[in-house]
């Protein structure tokens, strides 16, 4: 097996302010599953794509935003690994007992210079739907809504880009697919530790722990097409696109949850390996990478988070 | 039968029809097409529209609303009983009468995202 340790991301903890209105909209609307609820309230769901038990995790809160992002590893030892890789490096890691959420293992969980938690596990049991493994249709159940194939990566915003990178490499063995460098420092990352071109990344805000967008991967720009339709249907507030970045080549649509966490339905993308040089981009030209087609940031990408 | 209209009026800036049920930013976002509101800072501040960035904070000067859901960390129960709420999260119930409290500057090219008030 060439990818070994942290595998990919595997669910994402989000808050939300009003439990029934984001099960509609992320079991309807972007097309996912509710595979349970738990004895506090958290709602676990997937996509039918995906075989581990849960990939998005809902929680009823009085502020909306992200409460932590989860990594899968390849294997149990891979969580002894890394806890002694973080804590040499220098931060705090806790424990979370196995069937603290339904259906997964141990994790271990720290908290990373820009504010945000960051849990590992290597432990999930799967739940239906899920694809077969044997003759496998192309998809098992009917998709709907979107359609999203999985949960895919996540924005965060917080003030200590620079610390998040030099962790991020050296003590948990991502890589930096790209980033964009203003003349005060480094502004954005976007980090891999498998194939795409970003499985979380990250962007320079005043204020720690902040949600700038949850995405999920959609087949296709038709899809995509697919997607703003249901956008304007159900009146879902829209931030941009559909467009395309050049960061990361993804085609996308920024829009809203019911709690005004940002969402993200993402397609395409180019295949990272590990010999793959950063690609690199300045203050001249990030509208183009943000926003390949309108080529400038709109007003609501570095000032609107959760 | 036709949902009730009000009148919702943006202190400084200009003045709104606003339907019974409709997100009081949704009707100001339909006059700022419309070319209806005037010496707006920048442009009409517009986040989420859902309550979660707490960027379309306004204050209630008067009239009669309901409200939904909005993030505590944007709006406190103090601010939210006092009248500064999110424009996306109320709903008429009378005309209304609101001043532009926003906590950011939304961005205009070339300035910082975010500034202190």
């Amino acid at each position: 097996m060439a990818i070994t340790g942290i595998m990919r991301p595997g669910f994402i903890q989000i808050r939300v302010l009003d439990m029934p209105a984001a099960i509609e909209f992320y079991t309807k609307r972007i097309g996912l599953h509710q595979v349970t609820e738990g004895p506090d309230g958290r709602v676990y769901l997937k996509s039918a794509d995906e075989f581990d038990h849960h990939s998005i995790v809902l929680r009823r809160a009085d502020s909306a935003g992200v409460d932590a992002a989860g990594f899968k590893c390849v294997k149990d030892s891979d969580l002894d690994h890394y806890e002694k890789r973080v804590t040499d490096y220098g931060f705090a890691v806790d424990h979370v007992k196995a069937g603290e959420q339904p259906g997964l293992g141990r994790r271990i969980g720290f908290t990373i210079p820009t504010g945000h938690r960051i849990e590992l596990y290597a432990e999930s049991e799967q739940s239906d739907p899920k694809p077969r493994t044997h003759n496998p249709d192309v998809w098992e159940l009917e998709p709907h809504g979107m359609a999203a194939r999985r949960f895919d990566h996540s924005l965060l915003y917080g003030p200590d880009v620079q610390g998040n990178l030099d962790f991020f490499e050296k003590a948990l063995d991502f890589r930096c697919a790209e980033r964009v460098d203003m003349p005060d420092g480094v502004f954005a990352i976007w980090m891999t530790c498998g194939m795409k071109a970003h499985d979380i990344a990250f962007v320079k805000y005043p204020e720690p722990n902040k949600l700038h967008h949850v995405a999920f991967e959609l087949e296709n720009w038709q899809s995509i097409g697919h997607a703003a339709d249901i956008l304007t249907r159900y009146d879902i507030s829209i931030d941009l696109g559909p467009t395309r970045h050049g960061i990361t080549r993804g085609q996308t649509i920024y829009f809203f949850d019911p709690s005004g966490n940002r969402c993200e339905t993402f397609a395409g993308g180019y295949t990272y390996y590990p010999d793959i040089p950063t690609r690199t981009w300045d203050e001249t030209q990030v509208g183009k990478g943000i926003f390949y087609y309108e080529r400038q940031l709109n007003d609501a990408f570095l000032s609107v988070v959760s | 039968m036709a949902p009730q209209r009000f009148q919702v009026t943006l202190e400084g800036h200009g003045q709104a029809n606003v339907y019974e049920g409709e997100r009081v930013l949704v009707a100001l976002e339909r006059a700022q097409g419309f070319g209806q509101l005037k010496n707006l800072p920048r442009r009409l501040p517009v986040g989420c529209r859902r309550g979660g960035c707490g960027v379309c904070r306004v204050r209630v000067l008067a009239g009669a609303y309901d409200s939904g859901p909005m993030s505590r960390s944007c709006v406190s129960a103090e601010d939210e009983a006092a009248g500064l709420v999110l424009a996306c999260c109320i709903y008429p119930r009378s005309d209304l009468f609101l001043r532009l409290e926003t906590p950011v500057v939304v961005k205009a090219k070339g300035e910082r995202a975010l500034q202190p008030v």
